[in-house]
């Protein structure tokens, strides 16, 4: 299951200033995006665009080549994930935070445990079930954040800034589950990242942004 | 004895009937407002925060005098024959508790991470999923937030006084039977009285505070 997104003439306003002017961007279906930019230059603002969290002031966005008026409908909300730079964990139990997206959801226990167990042995975070969030290290946290929105299997995974609060040594480990694990998914990956390493590793395209506007898209 | 008096009974069951009502009011009031004031921007949300703020440290004499007036039976809600009533007593509660439930709650809901919410949004959560998942986190300050309302209740006496009367199985509180037992020089039931107060006080916090501890993290 994967999106395509395209976006036309978008423009993004935040407090009377705009943010983001997106001419024409393709993001493909069942492709990684490496998404590019100084600070300021408006990644964030994309991802929370593409997430349905914020609507543009202008412009036209067509999902799998067909015209939509808002991404803040819940029934769209639903076929994305987002994992932030903080894990901003619930304080529960690790097998609650992972399971939270289901419950939204109101998917059936016992499936929530089938994927509960499938994405924790994926990214090795059985052991740490039953435990407090809040006890977690940065890259346990990490890990779970990860796994919250891998159980929901979505069309669309949008990571900000991902690694972005962990050490070198927990980043290239991540870096090389990711490898193997977001073919997994099948879904569209958009991510933000300042990291070379991380475009070469995980990206199909890049996409740069400059002060709002992209400035080249390109293959990797 | 005093306990075997079983007016005692009587005003000890009203007093834990109407601030139990009252806070429940309030907190019915305060959590969705307090939410709605603490997440949404409008125009006149400054001057509603500090109206909250500044009802937070109401003087319960002027609310009593307040709902008294309005109550009395020339007042506007004269025509309701509430005056003298437990049912006064209630409203002029909830006139001051819903302000420290709601302003607590604001508070409470404003320690969370501003991100939290676009975080649980990002998850797929609707708009009533994404509220009651805050209120879950932020449930240790916010049975704080019940718990300062049942206090500027259950201790407040002029209110009590000036809306119910005092009056002898009908509207006697524990509070404004403590004061009515100090103006005969009934030290010894006023004092046995005050102890009661204090015990139901505690009883009822030691409950609250339990619940609120299991949460905490460790």
């Amino acid at each position: 299951m994967s999106i395509r997104i395209e976006l036309r003439n978008i423009i993004v306003h935040r407090a009377g200033l705009p943010v983001l002017e997106i001419v024409h961007l393709i993001i493909k279906a069942g492709r990684i995006h490496a998404l590019v930019g100084p600070n300021g230059a408006g990644k964030s603002t994309l991802l929370m665009l593409l997430t349905g969290l914020i609507a543009p002031e202008k412009g036209e966005i067509l999902i799998n080549d067909q015209p939509v008026k808002d991404l803040r409908d819940l029934i769209y909300r639903r076929r994305v994930g987002l994992v932030m730079q903080d894990p901003l964990l619930l304080n529960r139990s690790v097998y609650e935070n992972i399971a939270v997206g289901l419950h939204f959801r109101r998917i059936p226990a016992s499936e929530i445990a089938g994927q509960v167990e499938n994405w924790g042995s994926r990214l090795g975070i059985m052991h740490l079930l039953a435990r407090k969030a809040s006890t977690l290290s940065g890259g346990e946290a990490q890990r779970v954040a990860l796994a919250r929105v891998f159980v929901l299997q979505p069309e669309l995974l949008l990571l900000d800034e991902p690694f972005g609060e962990l050490d070198r040594k927990t980043r290239l480990g991540f870096l090389h589950e990711l490898k193997i694990l977001l073919p997994m998914t099948s879904a569209t990956t958009v991510f933000s990242t300042h990291d070379e390493r991380e475009i070469e590793e995980l990206a199909d395209y890049k996409i740069e942004l400059g002060n709002g506007k992209i400035s080249a898209s390109n293959n990797v | 004895m005093l306990f075997n008096n079983p007016d005692v009974w009587e005003i000890t069951l009203l007093s834990i009937k109407v601030s139990g009502i009252a806070t429940l009011i309030s907190l019915l009031l305060g959590l969705p407002f307090g939410t709605l004031l603490a997440l949404s921007k409008f125009p006149g949300r400054s001057l509603l925060l500090t109206l909250i703020n500044t009802g937070m440290a109401l003087p319960p004499v002027v609310v009593g005098l307040a709902v008294a007036m309005t109550l009395w039976r020339s007042g506007p809600l004269g025509g309701l024959h509430l005056i003298y009533t437990p049912s006064a007593i209630i409203i002029a509660q909830v006139v001051i508790s819903a302000p420290v439930v709601t302003g607590l709650t604001v508070a409470a809901m404003q320690a969370l991470d501003p991100r939290l919410l676009l975080q649980l949004q990002g998850l797929g959560a609707s708009r009533s999923q994404t509220v009651f998942t805050i209120w879950r986190e932020a449930r240790l300050p916010l049975l704080a937030a019940l718990m300062a309302g049942f206090g500027s209740v259950i201790s407040e006496v002029g209110a009590s006084m000036m809306v119910g009367g005092n009056i002898r199985h009908q509207t006697r509180v524990l509070t404004t039977a403590i004061v009515l037992e100090t103006n005969k020089g009934e030290f010894n039931n006023a004092i046995a009285l005050g102890i009661l107060l204090l015990l139901i006080t505690f009883l009822i916090n030691f409950a609250l505070t339990w619940i609120q501890q299991r949460g905490v993290k460790r």
